[in-house]
Parts: C-alpha cells; structure tokens; sequence
C-alpha cells in the first residue's frame, strides 16, 4: 500500500518528529495508554505502523473490497446504504401476554425484528410448577411451559412477516420446534420462517452457565437441528455463536473474539464429523458480539472477526461457497459497562457503543436501555433506546458509506494486533486439546475470571475510571427513573395455567411422543423430529428436557472452572 | 493468633451470572479471609448446610435473576431452622433500594448494589465479625 522509499523518509521523520515530542511528554507520574481490555496503545500510527504495508498485495490480502474475500471492510458490497442493519431490541417478561403486548408495540414504534427473552426455568428447562422455579417465573424473561404458551406470545403477530430471534440454548430444540408448531397453526409454511436461535451451548459452559446437559449430547442435539432446519426451514440461522455472554462474564476483547470464533469452528467441524456438507450448514450460522465502551477495539475485533473466519472457512474446512466465508454478526451494547449511579448517562454509553458497532459492519443491533442495572427495562427506557439507533441511523451519517475508517493507520494497525492475538489463542486452545477439553478442565472459566477481577482492581486502585463510579460521584444520589416490576401474582397465574393445560392435553399422546424422544435419545435418530412431535401435543419443555436428563445426564461444574486465578 | 474470617460465597437459583462472586471470591481472599465457593444453583438448604459443615463466620450470595425477594428470606429462614442464627448472611446483586432495605430489615447483614467496591465488602466482614469474635472471647 505504501512505497518503501516512502516508509524509509518517513521513518526519518519519526525520529525527528519524536526528539520534539519527548520535550513535550509529561515527566512525571506517566499514565499508562491502553484499552479497556489491558491493550496497550502506541501515541501515533502512521504508514509505517502497518506491517508489510510496502506489499504491493496487501490491500488484496488484508482488505479487498466489501462484498468479497476476506470481508474485512464488510460482507455486503453496498452495506447500509441498501439496507440499514436490523433494529433488533431483545424483549420478554412476564406472561406470555405481557410479551405479546410488548412485542406489538415495538413493532409499531418501527422495530424491525422480534427478539425474545426467556426466564430462567424456561432457560434451565424446568415447568413454572417445578419447585425450583419458585420466586423466578418470569423475572427475567417470559415464561414458556407448553406450546400454549408460545401462541399466546406470537398471537396476531404474522410469523411470515417477522422475523424472530430466541435468546435459548439448552432446551433450544424445544422452543425452536414450538415456534414451528406455531407457524404451522397460523399456516406459514416452514420455508417462510424467518429467525435466529441462539442455540449456542459452548458459551454456556464457558460463560452464561445456564447449562442443562453435558457438552457432548448437547452437541448432538444441536447438530440434530441443524440437520432438521437445513432440509426443512432454509431460511432460519440456526445458531448464534456468542460472544457476547463471554465479554460479559469479564472476558477481554481478545478472549471474546477467540472463545467465540472457537466455539463456531466446534460447531462446524462436529457438524462434518456428523456427515453433514460445511456448505449446506454454514451460511446458516451467524454471530453475536459485544459492543463494548472502547470504541476503537472494538470496530478492530468486528473486522479482524470476519477475516480470521473467512480464511480458516476456506482454507481449513474447505467451504467453496462464499456466503460460508461470511462472518454475519449481531451486536449488543455491554450490559456490564451500564452504572447504577446516574443511570441516564448510560444512554450516552451506549450511543458510542452502538456507533462502534455499526462502524464495524454489524448486521444487526440491540441497544441497551438505562436501566438495566436497576430492573427490566421500563417502556420508556426500551424507547429511548431504539430512538438512539434511529438517530445514529438517520442523523449521523455514518452509514452514507461502507467502512469508512478501512485506512486509518490505527484502525489497520489495531486489527491486525486483535487478529494475530486471537490467533494465539487458537494454538494454546489446540494445545490444551480443543474447546470441550478446555470447558472441562475450566481453561476458558479461569481465564475468564483472571481478567474480571483485573478489571475490578484497576477500577478501585483508580487506575481506570468509570464516571459517576469512581469519580465524578453525585453525593446522595436519588434515582428516581421507575423501576418495572415483575409481581407475584404472574407467578401464581402462570403456575396455574401450566397445570391447566397439562390436565387438558390428550396425555396419552404425550406419554407416546416422549417414549420415542427417549428412544431418539438413547439411539441415533434425529431427536429434533421427536421433539417437534412431542410439542405439537402439548408436552411441556419440562417434561421433554427430564426425559433428556434422565438418558444423558446433568452438568455439573467442576471444581476447576470455579477457581477464581 | 486471631483466627481468619471464614466465608461461604454461593449462587442460589437459577441464575448462572458468577462474575460477581468470583471477584468477591478473589478479593476476599487477597485480604486474607478464607473462602469457600460452592458454585451454582445451591438450593438454601444447601447452602446453610455447607455453611454449617464449613463452621463459616458469614454467607455470602449473588442474585442478579430478580428472584432476591424469594431467595433470601428462604436462606434466612433456613438459618433459624437449623439454629445457626449466628451465621452473618450478606449478598449482592441486581436489587433496587427498596427490596434493599426491606432485606436489611428482614435479617440481611448488608446488601451490596452494582458499582460497590470489593473493599466495602472487606471492611463490613472485619468489622461485622471481627466484633462479634472480640464479643465471643469476651463472654
């Protein structure tokens, strides 16, 4: 890109450029430069801060055009200004009918997706009547028992319109074979359904740790789907690989970005090992990051994400087809940067975060609202956060063109760093024996909490700064935005009309469907069919997931991927 | 020599988030406090009866599911049950200013809010049972 002659009469400019800049360094008590991840940052990038940049092929190599190999600058040619990234703001709580008046009103105030958030027995597949449950039905999401349920959340909602994303993973077979059930009822046929699962069960055991089973049949229950979805429902994106719950759980930018790419690479190669054809499966699969506060590093770890992808696809795996060589992500603003002192000026965190995300190519994007770290989000809330994408859309300008800070020596620089980082982290994971010997022996687990409590102690030893956390406090704070509550009394009536459907069911059909489940289980059929024969007539999520339990077994974490460093 | 706090941290329900408690874990035990984690979904009788075979000073749990309200009164009650009401019970968590103080009202030593420094938690153990250990040589 850049002559030699040029760099070397550049170099020597530096070197004067420098004697003049040393006067002007404070002397003492020097900070330290670096991101939010610990990375260190030089004072100036130039030409000469690109390495191999004298190559005439590097722009080729590294760059290219958007729209084609390695997809640095982006996967579409013309990227927003054909068609702005999805608006997509993650909602659920309550009861299922409080989630369908809440889906309805963000798609009236121009939301352009559904994403649905499930509570936690929903998540850890049990029944809202489990004894478990108690206290947590509906608190952090809806709840969902039986395909009842799943209708009354997408009750006049065209799921031939929408488009749906489920944040679910261990029991994502199930709600995945009700949403269909549903689509069925509303007579969409399957090729028509449109969505994401998250379905990402690796980033459980490393990070969000709503694990049910262990991670080998869990593996194989994912790989049943995506068997199911590539045959029958063509467009739905039947795993989000996360690294989103990663990044939250205090991972570092890096960690993030490899953890993540190294669980999809799992996926794909157990994926082959199952006999199925990387190009029929991989333009299925998609991505989930983090848009986290420091701005920079993050545009860098969205484009070195999809070159890092793009090669190992074509040249690991062998994909011939390029929209396998596509790294298609969606993004979340950090929940874990949001402060509960003066929560408004969380709006203003994630302004930058989302304008990160979207200079990074995103092609889809949810917005955190301001008081997350206080409850669910209130209306008022979840609005202001849509407003704030709608304006970075429509008002900025930042999306008149694709990529546009490709060439900035910093930006180049910074993606090559998070790239050859990553890519470190590749071999130590090979080293240790891949991805599920390293959930086992807790190697991502421990890494993962070495650098939160780095993180903390740089906070409190005011190395780094949060505003209004450690410095620029309001003494005697009163927060006065209102605060959603999720009463007691949803409980009770969910509890209720779970076991109302359950007396009500044809229970003799129900027992058959799980009897074949098991048999799918313990033999080698596809379990996704079994499972969508079983919610058709109404057996609850709780019931599929024990008969699950009962044939694999429970994860437990091992007293390695506790320790804390 | 002064005996050293011993500390039971757990996560009861659901809730899977540990990066809270491992960093309380860490800190905790960076200022010489001996901590015992006991990992995920602990039901309250397991986690008093864990604090109980451990012989701990104080219990310590994260919530940040919103099931708090359920969960702490549980531990609590369960505490009285099995007679081991000397047992400090603390947490932390996503937990607003009014379920805060109705805890505190209830029973809970101290309920920590996101953004409260590891040293608030530090300096509430030395002073909380380091008193009651000075009370305990006393009587």
């Amino acid at each position: 890109m850049f002559a030699k002659k040029f760099l070397e009469k550049l170099k020597a400019r530096l070197a004067d450029w420098n004697k003049t800049a040393e006067k002007l360094r404070q002397k003492k008590s020097l900070p330290r430069f670096f991101t939010i991840s610990g990375m260190d940052i030089d004072e100036l990038y130039t030409p000469d801060s690109i390495k191999n940049g004298d190559d005439e092929n590097y722009y080729w190599d590294k760059l290219g055009l958007p729209g084609e190999y390695p997809y640095t600058r982006g996967v579409h040619h013309t990227m927003y200004r054909s068609r702005l990234w999805t608006m997509r703001q993650f909602a659920g709580m309550g009861s299922p009918r409080q989630t369908n008046e809440r889906f309805k009103y963000i798609l009236e105030q121009g939301g352009t997706g559904l994403s649905t958030a499930f509570d936690l027995p929903t998540l850890m597949g049990y029944d809202s009547d489990h004894p478990r449950s108690l206290g947590e039905v509906g608190k952090c999401g809806v709840a969902v028992d039986t395909l009842a349920d799943m209708e009354i959340i997408f009750d006049g909602i065209d799921l031939s319109e929408v488009s749906t994303s489920m944040t679910i993973n261990s029991p994502a077979s199930v709600l995945m074979a009700m949403y269909l059930a549903v689509a069925e009822k509303q007579g969409v046929p399957f090729e028509q359904v449109r969505g994401t699962l998250q379905n990402d069960i690796l980033k459980e055991y490393i990070a969000q740790k709503e694990f049910i089973f262990p991670p080998r049949p869990s593996i194989r229950l994912i790989t049943d789907m995506m068997d199911y979805c590539t045959k029958h429902v063509p467009q739905w994106n039947t795993i989000s690989i996360s690294g989103y719950h990663i990044r939250e759980a205090g991972a570092t930018a890096v960690q993030e970005l490899a953890f993540t790419l190294a669980d999809g690479f799992q996926y794909i190669e157990s994926a082959i090992e199952a006999g199925q054809d990387v190009d029929e499966f991989a333009p299925r699969l998609s991505f989930f990051f983090n848009a986290h506060s420091d701005f920079f590093e993050e545009i860098a770890k969205y484009r070195a994400a999809r070159r890092i992808y793009a090669r190992r696809m074509k040249e690991k795996y062998g994909a011939k087809d390029e929209r396998s060589w596509k790294l298609r992500f969606h993004t979340q603003t950090a929940g874990c940067s949001l402060t509960a002192q003066q929560p408004e000026v969380n709006i203003v965190r994630v302004t930058t975060q989302a304008l990160g995300a979207v200079l990074g190519g995103t092609q889809s994007l949810h917005t955190n609202s301001m008081d997350e770290t206080l409850a669910l989000p209130s209306e008022k809330a979840a609005r202001i956060a849509l407003r704030t994408q709608q304006v970075i859309a429509y008002e900025t300008g930042v999306a008149n063109t694709v990529d546009p800070l490709a060439g900035s020596y910093f930006v180049e620089a910074l993606t090559d760093k998070v790239e050859k980082e990553c890519l470190e982290y590749f071999d130590e994971i090979e080293r240790r024996g891949g991805v599920v010997k390293c959930i086992e022996d807790g190697y991502f687990q421990r890494e993962i909490a070495r650098s939160a409590y780095q993180f903390q102690q740089e906070i409190e030893s005011d190395e780094r700064v949060i505003v209004g956390v450690n410095r620029f406090i309001l003494k005697d704070e009163k927060i006065d935005i209102p605060v959603l509550r999720i009463d007691k009394a949803t409980e009770d009536r969910q509890v209720a009309f779970c076991k109302k459907i359950k007396a009500e069911r044809d229970n003799a059909a129900v027992e058959k469907t799980l009897a074949n489940l098991r048999e799918a289980a313990r033999g080698d059929g596809n379990t996704f069919d079994a499972i969508l024969d079983a919610v058709r007539v109404y057996a609850s999520a709780g019931e599929i997931c024990d008969v699950l339990r009962e044939e694999w077994g429970e994860w437990v974490e091992s007293p390695a991927a506790m320790q804390v460093s | 020599m002064e005996k050293k706090i011993r500390v039971l941290l757990a996560k009861p329900g659901l809730d899977g988030h540990d990066r809270g408690v491992k960093v309380v874990a860490a800190a905790l035990r960076d200022a010489g406090m001996e901590v015992i984690y006991t990992g995920l979904r602990q039901t309250p009788p397991m986690i008093v009866d864990a604090a109980i075979q451990e012989d701990v000073d104080a219990i310590g749990v994260s919530i940040l599911s919103g099931a708090h309200m359920t969960l702490f009164p549980a531990i609590l009650e369960e505490l009285k049950r099995r007679g081991a009401e000397d047992i400090l019970l603390f947490g932390g968590g996503i937990i607003p200013d009014d379920d805060k103080a109705e805890l505190e009202k209830m029973g809970v030593a101290k309920v920590f809010t996101p953004g409260a420094p590891t040293e608030e938690a530090i300096e509430f153990l030395r002073k909380t049972v380091g008193q009651k250990k000075t009370d305990e040589k006393l009587m």
